[in-house]
């Protein structure tokens, strides 16, 4: 039996804005001020993510702060489990990421997988001084010890239930985080 | 349990002239004995032949049954299984076995186990050169004046490639009345591992080609050597339309030709190399439908007198290698009639007298068997074959009773099937299934 | 995605696409200080090569070890019919060591297809006789579409020995599945058997005349090696005369940049210098030469991940 809920917004796009200008504050006031910072976005909507962070950071400052995206896919423990994953591309700034401090950006925390693969991708490119992670929705239920250092918003779901996250710039239509029953499929954000 | 006599009863045949006829017929001592309305005597086998179609019993001309040499792949007792059950009385068995069949002494062993199996008359062929090497004359009159009578001879597998001595092999012959069978393929036009029909699939295959005309230039050559010398030479496995073109002009001047066709090439196309199974490797290759159709033709129009089925049993490894290096050759014995029946008889080309003359009465004449292709007659040998017209058959490989698997017509489906062989009044092979003896 | 890769035309258009995103984004890790990649940790790739290729065999193997699978090289030498195992059991008792990728590269037209019927594992084309070379013609059309852009609508011209060559037949493919005009350039004797009809089933166009097709103005010419053999095999007088009418010489260079100032030159080695490319084309800045080998270890990468990175398919 299918029960049929609508999906229940959690986050508008004025909270979407409201939580980037936070976690751009609580970044400054950890690293004291924007030196030697880099963000990384880890693909698909992390990309966006950490573009609108670090344009936040640049302004709060008024020196830019570089930016990149950092693709996991090869190094995820999962691949085996579901069809292929197109690789996506990895972009670093002019500079790289030795001896910076790594703001890591992601749409939605679950189990820690995706982040502990960025880990591992991470390491082969470089030396970061630091790796922070940043991440607009947490919903816990992690499998690995690993922990967020700027959350958006604290979200408690169950497992059968699917954080979805819209983006103006990757799906064209106004932020969003909703949640609606049915389980997270294989290859969403998770 | 062995019978004296047998009484096919209410069974359909032709006639000498070819007329439609119906009856019993009542076999005695292997002889037939009595046609017509017939009282057997107490005693008799009797064999309901309601609805099926009496023939005489199928021969073919060339047959490879690997003893002595590859008794792994085949031997004459096991050969001579798979025949039977196909409804044959009489093969040929072709002489590129290890040693080759290149004395009398040879020729008279495959006779010798021929007898012992007792399910088929094997009937040797012989070498036409030493060890088939194409240079030296094999002792084809010692062969000839054997226990074995041998009068075809080949080299098949290979082609008598060398001009003299095809002419002195055809001229030496003549005395006794031999024919050279020849396997048409002019090695020199192509490459040593040729293996596909030449075309366009062979070139996106990657695989070396046999192109058409490497058989019809040696058939034109033949002819022209067979017109020379007064010999006679046969055809083994036409497989083009070019060489058979060249067999019609043959005939027509009178030359002493003949063809035989085998069933795969009338029925599977090269299309199928493009699996890349060697199940699918034969020499001459397998060809397009073009050429198919030209030699179904030919055998309704006569050209073609004989089907053969150069059943070629292979041991499975000696298949499991790249195409290029896998064994050519495919088996044949147990489903050329149901091939041939469902391709030309059942749909109209061919009438039962047309199939009894190619696959019986042509090719015992061109080997010089009196007792094989006799009218189903009173007096006659009574070397015949029951067929069933509406039986279907599904082939499967491994139900065969060849010791080889090397079967092209696995799965397929055909109507008509052999329901009894009887050699000399003795049942061989009832459904398929050879009897002891 | 597939579990094999025996031909060229087991692959669509999106696919090849994909395959070749991929292969940019290895090549981008090749690049890196750390070029190791954990994608197939845990994973076994054999390279089974019953003819010599180094320059084949040494880019999967790299391939497979930066992506961090097991690399096991094995050669057969001779064809295995010579030494009385069968191909089958040979393959099959690799198979049996629980081997998840068989590169296979064997001189007899066909034998991955075969291969592939007979084994669990995963099964690449590394070259099979005169048939074909998928990822040769993936790398090919990698390099040329990093130098040229998207190659549908390009002209691009196969030179040389077309009978015996399975680069030709591969490239032919892809080329056209990416939407290329193709133009084959040969002498009558090595022109494959059938072409006639092969070419206008797949929209190839031939030519007999190199010098006409170098003034239409390819973006590409892919000059295809003589093997050594053929020399001797007659199918053209001598070296001297197939120079001087299938050879790029330094005359054709000219001839080829004035036509199209922007065309590259490709070859997948080992080039017969002076034969059938001269000293100046092959080190000309427009020849694609050694970017071809470049791309080799990333295009193998590509294969590796889209056949090994993903859950299983039914067979």
């Amino acid at each position: 039996m299918v029960r049929v809920v609508d999906a229940r917004t959690v986050l508008e796009s004025a909270d979407v804005a409201r939580a980037l200008t936070r976690i751009a504050h609580e970044v400054l006031e950890q690293n004291k001020g924007s030196d030697r910072l880099v963000v990384l976005g880890i693909p698909t909507r992390g990309v966006s993510l950490a573009e609108r962070l670090a344009r936040r950071l640049g302004e709060i400052e008024g020196t830019p702060v570089p930016h990149g995206c950092l693709d996991v896919t090869m190094y995820r423990d999962d691949l085996r489990r579901a069809p292929l994953r197109p690789v996506g591309s990895t972009a670093l700034p002019e500079g790289g990421i030795d001896d910076r401090t790594v703001v890591l950006v992601d749409d939605v925390l679950y189990s820690g997988r995706t982040i502990r693969a960025a880990l591992d991708a991470l390491i082969d490119l470089g030396r970061p001084r630091a790796v922070r992670l940043a991440v607009l929705v947490d919903r816990g239920h992690r499998e690995l010890p690993i922990r967020a250092d700027h959350v958006g918003k604290n979200l408690p779901t169950s497992r059968a239930e699917r954080v979805m996250v819209r983006l103006v710039e990757v799906d064209g239509e106004p932020d969003s985080v909703t949640i609606a029953p049915g389980p997270t499929l294989a290859g969403s954000p998770s | 349990m062995s019978h004296d006599s047998l009484l096919l009863s209410g069974a359909a045949w032709f006639g000498p002239d070819g007329t439609a006829r119906a009856g019993d017929v009542l076999i005695q001592a292997g002889r037939i004995s009595e046609v017509g309305r017939v009282a057997a005597p107490s005693g008799t086998e009797r064999v309901d032949a309601d609805g099926l179609v009496l023939l005489p019993g199928f021969v073919d001309l060339h047959t490879h049954l690997r003893e002595p040499g590859r008794e792994d792949a085949e031997t004459i007792a096991s050969g001579s299984r798979a025949a039977a059950a196909g409804g044959f009385t009489a093969v040929l068995a072709m002489a590129n076995t290890s040693p080759v069949t290149d004395t009398g002494e040879a020729a008279e062993r495959v006779l010798d186990l021929g007898r012992l199996a007792g399910l088929v008359d094997v009937v040797p062929v012989g070498a036409v050169t030493k060890d088939l090497a194409g240079a030296e004359l094999a002792e084809l009159a010692l062969m000839h004046r054997s226990r074995a009578r041998v009068t075809v001879f080949s080299d098949d597998g290979r082609c008598v490639g060398d001009p003299r001595v095809m002419r002195r092999a055809l001229e030496y012959i003549r005395a006794f009345g031999g024919v050279i069978s020849q396997h048409s393929q002019d090695p020199d036009l192509a490459g040593p591992q040729a293996c596909c029909h030449e075309g366009e699939l062979s070139g996106r295959l990657g695989l070396p080609g046999w192109p058409p005309v490497a058989e019809a230039s040696i058939i034109a050559r033949d002819v022209m050597l067979a017109e020379h010398t007064g010999s006679r030479v046969h055809v083994a496995h036409v497989s083009t339309a070019e060489g058979l073109d060249v067999v019609r002009w043959a005939k027509a001047r009178g030359v002493a030709v003949t063809a035989e066709v085998t069933p795969h090439h009338l029925a599977l196309g090269t299309e199928l190399l493009a699996s890349y199974d060697p199940v699918y490797k034969v020499n001459p290759p397998l060809r397009p439908t073009e050429h198919q159709e030209a030699l179904r033709e030919g055998l309704v129009d006569g050209t073609i007198d004989a089907v053969a089925t150069d059943h070629a049993p292979h041991a499975r490894h000696d298949k499991e290698h790249a195409f290029v290096d896998a064994a050519f050759g495919m088996l044949g014995l147990e489903t050329a009639f149901a091939v041939v029946h469902d391709l030309l008889v059942r749909t109209g080309r061919m009438s039962w007298a047309d199939l009894a003359r190619v696959m019986s009465i042509a090719p015992a004449r061109i080997a010089s068997l009196g007792e094989h292709g006799r009218p189903i007659a009173v007096g006659e040998p009574a070397n015949l074959v029951l067929v069933d017209p509406a039986a279907g058959l599904t082939v499967d490989r491994d139900s065969s009773q060849s010791l080889s698997r090397n079967n092209p017509w696995h799965a397929r489906s055909f109507t008509g099937a052999v329901h009894l062989t009887i050699l000399r009044g003795r049942p061989t092979a009832r459904e398929g299934v050879p009897t002891a003896c | 995605m597939r579990r094999h890769l025996l031909s060229s035309a087991d692959l669509s258009a999106d696919e090849v696409r994909m395959l070749l995103a991929t292969a940019a984004e290895m090549h981008e890790v090749q690049r890196r200080e750390v070029k190791k990649l954990p994608t197939l940790r845990g994973r076994t790739v054999i390279n089974l090569f019953f003819e010599d290729s180094t320059r084949t065999r040494s880019s999967f193997e790299i391939a497979g070890k930066w992506m961090s699978a097991d690399t096991i090289n094995i050669t057969g030498k001779g064809s295995s019919a010579s030494k009385g195992e069968s191909l089958r059991d040979t393959v099959r008792t690799i198979d049996a060591m629980a081997v998840d990728c068989l590169i296979i590269r064997h001189m007899a037209s066909g034998a991955a297809h075969q291969v592939a019927q007979w084994v669990d594992a995963s099964v690449v084309n590394a070259g099979d006789g005169t048939h074909e070379h998928p990822t040769q013609a993936l790398l090919d059309a990698y390099t040329m579409q990093r130098r040229m852009g998207d190659l549908a609508g390009r002209r691009i011209a196969i030179v040389g020995d077309l009978t015996h060559s399975r680069v030709f037949r591969s490239n032919a493919i892809t080329l056209r599945t990416l939407g290329a005009e193709v133009v084959l350039v040969a002498p009558p004797t090595l022109l494959p058997s059938g072409i006639d009809s092969w070419a206008r089933a797949d929209g190839l166009e031939l030519s007999a005349e190199l010098d006409e097709v170098l003034a239409s103005g390819p973006d590409a010419v892919m000059m295809l090696r003589v093997q050594r053999e053929r020399m001797s095999g007659g199918f053209f007088p001598t070296p001297r005369e197939y120079t001087v009418g299938f050879g790029l010489t330094r005359d054709r260079l000219r001839a080829l940049a004035d036509a199209n100032p922007e065309a590259v030159i490709c070859h997948p080695g080992p080039m017969n210098r002076g034969l059938e490319i001269s000293a100046d084309a092959a080190d000309a800045a427009r020849s694609l030469v050694l970017d071809q080998v470049s791309a080799g270890v990333a295009v193998r990468m590509a294969v590796l991940y889209h056949l090994l990175a993903a859950e299983e398919v039914a067979a």
